[in-house]
């Protein structure tokens, strides 16, 4: 689609009102970086990119958009993997990148307070000569903001002990499209009233724009160890992990990685990872030293009885933090395996785990592409990457239907397709097949309360009916459904 | 990442490298979590992901403009995005490449153009640099704030270089400016590794290792300076020597390339291998020979706090993060921890002169984090650091080697 001039004059003139003209991007060689997110597969130039420097910069550009019905996309740092910051052609991408302060950190209160460009580990870094961090840790916590954190509701590492974004945030302030400030949540554990705060998390920036947040703050646990265990056999990990569960321990966080992943990151952190094993996984304990040390036998023992050729306990917290440093690089480091990845993003039952793994390995040979697997294996959250070369015709293709494969493979075995990485434009056909149209018509409507005019985020996250009944149409055409045994929520 | 290269350069030796390199970029965008200008001004474009994506729309044939061209001046070269970057994305190298490629599209001009040219005949030179100081020096007073800050006070002394002999011989690098600046440090090197049993010899005639010019977007004028190099050392390494010493980890990242850099031109592709190979940086000299240096110490340890900043070069570009920390603890240094050690002081080669907002900025950043825990001396390993950090504080920046001859000095 090409730039509407016109608009774009009378847009950015609007914006320099009130803006400096350096933080106005609307020339093509300016605005071009700022096409895609971390799915780079997905890519438009948007008409105009605002960089607004504070909170009333932030609410003046949305009643300037308002005003002349101009859609906005939020960005936080770009590293979505679902296409949620991917702007449009006709819409002004506003990032939050400058808004990066932490305003004040209450020790006592053990909270912080901070804007939403601040960087989710800058937080925790912030925190630390109190002894307090910041619990939720996406593996892209070292660049991922934490607005970005907000708008979808992001996980990590520790969620399984320490919960997801939304459980360790308080309050928000938001600014509506229409440029006004509300304030959510911040009274005690139960307010009266419907819980906005939670609505507005994990909303992928299609009911207002984040400015500020304030975060829960925990205390570092006294003491907390990994253990990595090696196994030659991804099936015997997958076993392991339920055994886990089964002796009714609750591990700080536990991941696993197959051979190929381990591989890929090995180079960049020399973290010690055995590269010859099928698969690996760490498991945390976290607490007092008592219960760490009493804790870590119990499992390195369940490790060893399910069949781990190799089980090593983090020596010290430089080694523990090495041992993490390899999971949460392990998307971008394959990038040294192959120039593109497409990341996918499903639940399984823990002890289905090496079925799906083989299914993939065969997937793999029917569609001539290497696939490397990660999996949040407390929650079964498996993420296998599909390497691909963009530069191949055809692959991308290839690769797409590799992931719909895969997925279907996921429901087959009694999982989910999750979201745990947003919706955005990546997964918005699967929501067509999730909910019927009275759902989509409440969420619509739900936007509606907010957004009138439809101008945030517009066509992420929640597809039109308009769109389910074509895409239903092409699959009905097309012999069968895309995932016709899919539950149906 | 998906890339497609313009006819005028996919098949050259560039295009074909800087096409592999931006393929391996996956746009996680993890390397704009430290880079110091991200953290600065928020703009993507003042990031390593946007400088990547702005160097790929003019290799893919969009036309540069001033703007790009801005975005690649304002980067500081430290490389910390390489250091963070799981791909393994060697952006310094596309640098390179990109900044050629536009400097040639929006060629400078103006006071831009002259005072890069200046820097690029003047610094590398020490018979026009040296009377250059000299007078800069004098004239403090009547300088622009900008160009005061970045000529140092007069530095501290040399103690006499020692007579030498040994058996063991290892070349050293002057350094262009280094000599001029800080006279102290070469002096200390050389009588420290003295004490060890090695003889640093320097090689008369050599010149700037070619780092200023090459930063300056005058890569031939840089070529030459490296050619004019080698023809000076050979001799010496044919003779034997065991390494190339250098004290400046900026001049070091730049001779550690000279075997990439020179690998097209036949007459020197092998002896700039070869040269690259033996280049060395001080602390890792040091490091094989430490327990010798540990024994000496043992009767006159070190006292007092101190804090070390790691020069860009050191870390991100020799890869040597933490090295020479680790050394000097276990010579017995006591060093305060740094926040934020992975950024750059805003030094960077001529970039304190170009860049004088940013630069400063980040200086003043560094000051306060390196002087947080009130130490007695800050340490460093290169002189641009050195002399950039010094004249925003009165507490002591010198190499850490002269705190090592410090104390050697006082046991005979
Ligand atoms: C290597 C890698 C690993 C990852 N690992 C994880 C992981 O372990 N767990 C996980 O959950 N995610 C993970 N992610 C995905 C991603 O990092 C998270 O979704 C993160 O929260 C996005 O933050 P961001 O600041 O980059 O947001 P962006 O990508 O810029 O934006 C994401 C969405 O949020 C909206 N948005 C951004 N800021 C605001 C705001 N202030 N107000 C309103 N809306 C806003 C945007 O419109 C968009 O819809 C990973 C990504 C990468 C590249
Ligand atoms: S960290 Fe590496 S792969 Fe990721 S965006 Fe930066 S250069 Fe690209
Ligand atoms: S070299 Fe330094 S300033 Fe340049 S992009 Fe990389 S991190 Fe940023």
């Amino acid at each position: 689609m090409p730039v509407d001039l016109e608009r774009q004059r009378a847009v950015c003139a609007a914006l320099r009102a009130f803006m400096p003209a350096r933080n106005v991007l609307f020339e093509r060689e300016d605005v071009t970086p700022y096409e895609c997110d971390g799915l780079s597969a997905y890519r438009q130039p948007p008409m105009v990119v605002a960089l607004p420097e504070n909170e009333s910069q932030v609410c003046e550009i949305l009643e300037t958009c308002h005003a002349m019905r101009v859609p906005v996309v939020a960005r936080g740092a770009g590293t979505g993997l679902s296409g949620g910051a991917l702007p449009l052609g006709n819409g002004v991408l506003l990032s939050l990148a400058k808004l990066k302060n932490i305003l004040a950190i209450d020790a006592p209160a053990r909270t912080a307070r901070v804007q939403p460009g601040v960087r989710n580990l800058a937080i925790s870094e912030a925190a630390a000569p109190h002894g307090l961090y910041y619990a939720p840790d996406p593996s892209s916590q070292i660049a991922c903001s934490i607005g970005g954190n907000v708008a979808e509701n992001s996980g990590g590492v520790h969620c399984l002990k320490y919960g997801l974004t939304v459980h360790n945030i308080l309050k928000l302030r938001v600014a509506t499209i229409e440029g006004e400030i509300v304030e959510l949540g911040g009274g005690g554990l139960d307010a009266a009233g419907y819980d906005l705060m939670a609505l507005l998390t994990g909303s992928e920036g299609l009911l207002g724009v984040v400015t500020e947040i304030t975060v829960k703050l925990l205390p570092r646990p006294e003491c907390a160890q990994v253990v990595l265990a090696a196994f030659d056999d991804v099936g015997a990990a997958g076993e392991a992990v339920a055994n886990v569960i089964a002796a009714g321990i609750i591990p700080a966080g536990m991941e696993m990685m197959d051979q190929p992943a381990t591989l890929a990151v090995e180079p960049f952190v020399n973290a010690g990872y055995p590269t010859d094993a099928a698969g690996i996984l760490l498991c945390e304990s976290d607490g007092t030293r008592e219960e760490v040390a009493d804790e870590i036998a119990r499992i390195e023992k369940i490790m060893q009885d399910s069949g781990a050729h190799l089980v090593r306990v983090s020596r010290d917290e430089a080694e523990r933090l090495k041992f993490w440093a390899g999971r949460k690089a392990a998307f971008p480091a394959v990038g040294r395996l192959s120039p593109d990845y497409y990341c996918m993003d499903g639940t399984i039952p823990r002890r289905r785990l090496a079925e799906v793994l083989r299914g993939i390995a065969a997937m793999e040979k029917n569609y001539g592409l290497r696939c490397a697997n990660v999996f949040h294996a407390g929650d079964g959250n498996l993420h296998p990457l599909i390497l691909y070369d963009a530069n191949d015709p055809g692959q991308l293709q290839r690769a797409e239907l590799f992931g719909a494969e895969i997925l279907k493979l996921c429901i087959d075995v009694g999982g989910t397709i999750t979201g745990e990485h947003g919706v955005g434009v990546e997964k918005i056909d699967s929501m067509c097949v999730q909910f019927g149209a009275a759902e989509l018509e409440a969420l619509h409507a739900l936007k509606r309360a907010f957004d009138e005019h439809e101008l945030l985020n517009p066509g992420k996250a929640v597809p039109t009916l308009h769109r389910c009944a074509e895409f239903g149409r092409m699959h009905v055409h097309s012999g069968a459904e895309k995932f016709p045994e899919l539950p149906r929520f | 990442m998906q890339t497609n290269l313009a006819d005028f350069i996919r098949d050259t030796p560039q295009g074909r490298e800087a096409e592999a390199i931006l393929r391996k970029c996956v746009h996680c965008g993890f390397c704009t979590a430290t880079c110091p200008t991200y953290q600065l001004l928020g703009d993507e474009l003042d990031g390593p992901r946007g400088r990547i994506y702005l160097m790929k729309q003019v290799l893919e044939g969009e036309a540069a403009t001033e703007k790009t061209r801005l975005h690649l001046d304002r980067c500081l070269t430290c490389r910390a995005c390489e250091t963070t970057c799981p791909s393994g994305v060697q952006y310094g190298r596309l640098l390179d490449i990109g900044r050629a490629v536009v400097a040639k599209q929006v060629p400078r001009a103006g006071l831009d153009k002259l005072r890069r040219d200046t820097l690029a005949s003047v610094l590398p030179r020490p018979a026009l640099f040296n009377p250059l100081l000299g007078l800069g020096r004098i004239a403090r007073n009547l300088l622009p704030k900008v160009l005061d800050d970045v000529v140092p006070e007069t530095p501290s002394r040399a103690r006499p270089w020692p007579l030498g002999g040994h058996a063991r011989r290892m070349l050293l690098l002057d350094g262009c400016v280094q000599p001029a600046l800080s006279p102290a440090t070469n002096a200390a090197a050389a009588r420290v590794l003295d004490r060890l049993g090695i003889s640093l010899v320097r090689a008369p005639g050599a010149g700037c290792c070619g780092a200023v010019a090459f930063h300056l977007d005058a890569q031939d004028k840089a070529l030459d300076a490296m050619r004019h190099n080698i023809d000076i050392w050979w001799p010496h390494v044919e003779q034997g020597a065991e390494a190339l010493l250098f004290t400046a980890s900026g001049c070091g990242v730049m001779i550690s390339d000279y075997g990439h850099l020179l690998a097209h031109d036949p007459a020197y592709a092998e002896r700039a291998k070869r040269i690259a190979a033996l280049a060395c940086d001080l602390g890792m000299i040091i490091e094989k020979e430490k327990s010798q240096l540990k024994q000496i110490l043992i009767s006159n340890p070190p006292r007092g706090k101190f804090v070390f900043h790691p020069p860009c070069s050191l870390q991100h570009g020799l890869k040597l993060k933490g090295r020479v920390e680790t050394l000097l603890g276990e010579l017995g240094f006591e060093l305060a921890p740094v926040a934020d050690s992975h950024l750059c002081c805003g030094s960077a080669g001529t970039y304190s002169i170009l860049q004088p907002e940013i630069s400063v900025q980040l200086q003043r950043n560094k000051i306060a984090a390196l002087t947080a825990s009130a130490p007695a001396q800050i340490l460093t390993a290169n002189i641009g650091c050195q002399t950039h950090l010094q004249s925003a504080t009165r507490l002591p920046v010198r190499h850490w080697i002269e705190a090592v001859d410090d104390l050697l000095s006082e046991v005979h």
